[in-house]
């Protein structure tokens, strides 16, 4: 039985139609992420599997309960990290672990409560009023709040979206961590590097329409992220490019170059000496690795292909 | 029936009102006696409203109720309307509490708040004058209908407005006046007959004259009659209520 399923999925908002018969299985264990841009319909996905917005038609399961017909056991089932940081201002740490976990039926679940504290280091911080916290702090109480019933699947929507370096890679341990528990891990992100390091099967959402679902390695070896962007800045405008880098260009304006290297087969070093033999005087260099435009323009070219 | 969850919401909306008493329990009962001293000075004396009774005494179950009222409104939606707005709402709609669950809940601590304040006035009335206290049994069940009703109101009020603004509409345009001219300050005997008819459509009307019936023993009609009004009231709005959430009309999309 599948951890998540998710059949003949719709779901409109006034003339936007933004989930467009979606199926997909997440299986019990899997590391799932599901990447798409802002508005491509991930947080609609996922609140509707939470319960926070009704589906239009299609069935949504969790661990084989309809989560709107048996929606008790699915939420018992479910922990949801929301996007937005919230919290209520009125308690403090204990106070709202101690809540939610009553919310759940939970009502002696101290043991637990503290395990979760130490290990999302806020055992200091328990008497600590919600407002008294740093945004990190507050995530963190977050996903406290989502693993305190102890859920088998945890949902975690863009968890890292606005957070910085130091707190995103403890993040992705506690998540790794929870994973190797035996959690099903679902996660939402806009960065395909996050996807990338942590999960084990993807889908891609695009303005409410599935366009790709499978195992990262399938979708690496079929291009996607196998590119990166590389933008190069000149002393003065460039002409007309030699033919054999005309391919590459993804955009160029002036003395600015935008080029889409393939990260194996391309060389750097080989196109600078190429644009320096042509003239060019490089006063600046960037490279980023593949973003999501990138698989989206992948994809869309295989597609047409 | 998720009676941890339900309890556990009940609690969480007693301690949030605990943590601010200045705010919702101290400053209602000083509003009340500032009420009962300046209108029981003036009016002491020159107006008589029931046979025997004197008009400060008279003033006490009317301000009882009042503050009763208020405050049973201000609690679930206050509650409900900065849980929205700052978001923290969703921690709720996640968990397995059903709308009835979460009804329950919200009407409960609205109760206890409306009652605690009701009481607060009382004790401190007594400071300034003796009360009778003719039928306990009535007085206690006024006070438990009328803020239950309250607080299903503020229910419904908290999961319609989507800012502070609107709620402080409700609050001042429909739920004060209707609680001013209820009938807190004067009996609506002494009222010319459109003005008396007319209070006859005021739901909170019947809520101060069954509760002061409570206390002498008189009112300005048949305490029964008060007593069916204010159920049939409570039974409708829970109706209404339990639909709107059961629609999860303004709370999931």
């Amino acid at each position: 039985m599948p951890a998540i399923s998710i059949s003949g999925l719709n779901k409109h908002y006034a003339r936007v139609h933004a989930l467009d018969n979606i199926n997909l299985a997440v299986e019990r264990g899997e590391f799932f992420g599901l990447l798409g841009p802002n508005g491509a319909g991930k947080s609609t996905l996922i609140n509707i599997l939470a319960g926070l917005t009704r589906l239009d038609s299609g069935r949504v399961n969790v661990l084989g309960h309809d989560v709107v017909t048996d929606y008790r056991r699915t939420r018992r089932l479910l922990g949801v990290v929301p996007q937005e940081l919230t919290y209520d201002p009125f308690f403090n740490v204990h106070e709202v672990l101690r809540i939610q976990s009553g919310y759940f039926g939970l009502h002696k679940n101290d043991t637990w409560i503290d395990e979760l504290m130490a290990a999302l280091m806020l055992t200091d911080k328990a008497s600590a009023n919600m407002r008294a916290l740093s945004g990190g702090m507050k995530r963190r109480v977050m996903i406290a709040q989502a693993l305190v019933h102890r859920p088998e699947v945890v949902v975690l929507d863009e968890p890292t979206a606005g957070v910085d370096v130091e707190l995103r890679k403890s993040l992705w341990d506690f998540i790794r961590r929870l994973h190797r528990e035996g959690h099903t891990i679902v996660l939402t992100t806009h960065y395909l590097e996050e996807a990338e390091a942590l999960c084990d099967r993807i889908a891609i959402l695009n303005l409410g329409k599935l366009v790709a679902l499978d195992s990262k390695k399938s979708l690496m070896a079929h291009g996607i992220g196998r590119t990166r962007r590389v933008c190069i800045t000149t002393e003065q405008p460039l002409g007309p490019l030699p033919e054999n880098l005309a391919p590459k260009v993804r955009r160029q304006e002036g003395n600015q170059l935008e080029l889409q290297l393939d990260k194996s087969a391309d060389s750097v070093i080989a196109v600078l000496d190429v644009l320096r033999a042509h003239g060019a005087v490089i006063i600046d260099l960037n490279m980023e690795g593949a973003d999501l435009e990138d698989v989206f323009v992948e994809l869309t070219r295989r597609n047409r292909a | 029936m998720n009676l941890v969850g339900l309890y556990t919401l009940f609690y969480k909306e007693v301690l949030r009102f605990g943590k601010v008493l200045l705010q919702t329990l101290i400053a209602p009962v000083i509003t009340a006696m500032l009420y009962l001293v300046v209108f029981g000075h003036v009016f002491e004396g020159r107006v008589q409203a029931f046979p025997g009774v004197s008009y400060t005494v008279f003033l006490i179950p009317g301000l009882m109720m009042m503050s009763v009222i208020q405050n049973a409104f201000a609690n679930s939606s206050s509650s409900l309307i900065q849980s929205k707005v700052t978001g923290n709402i969703l921690f709720m709609m996640l968990t397995p509490l059903s709308h009835f669950e979460f009804f329950l809940a919200y009407v409960l601590a609205s109760v206890v708040r409306g009652v605690l304040v009701g009481i607060g006035v009382f004790l401190v009335a007594l400071v300034f004058t003796e009360i009778p206290v003719k039928h306990p049994g009535f007085i206690l069940l006024f006070m438990f209908l009328s803020s239950a009703t309250l607080g299903t109101v503020g229910v419904m009020a908290g999961v319609w407005a989507e800012k502070f603004d609107q709620l402080a509409g409700f609050q001042n345009f429909i739920i004060l006046p209707l609680s001013f001219l209820s009938g807190v300050f004067y009996s609506i005997h002494s009222l010319p007959e459109f003005w008396q008819t007319l209070s006859h459509f005021n739901p909170f009307f019947y809520m101060i004259d069954g509760f002061r019936y409570g206390f002498f023993g008189i009112a300005d009609i048949a305490p029964a009659r008060s007593l069916g009004i204010v159920t049939l009231f409570l039974v409708v709005l829970t109706g209404i209520t339990l639909a709107l959430l059961k629609s999860g009309y303004k709370l999931r999309d």
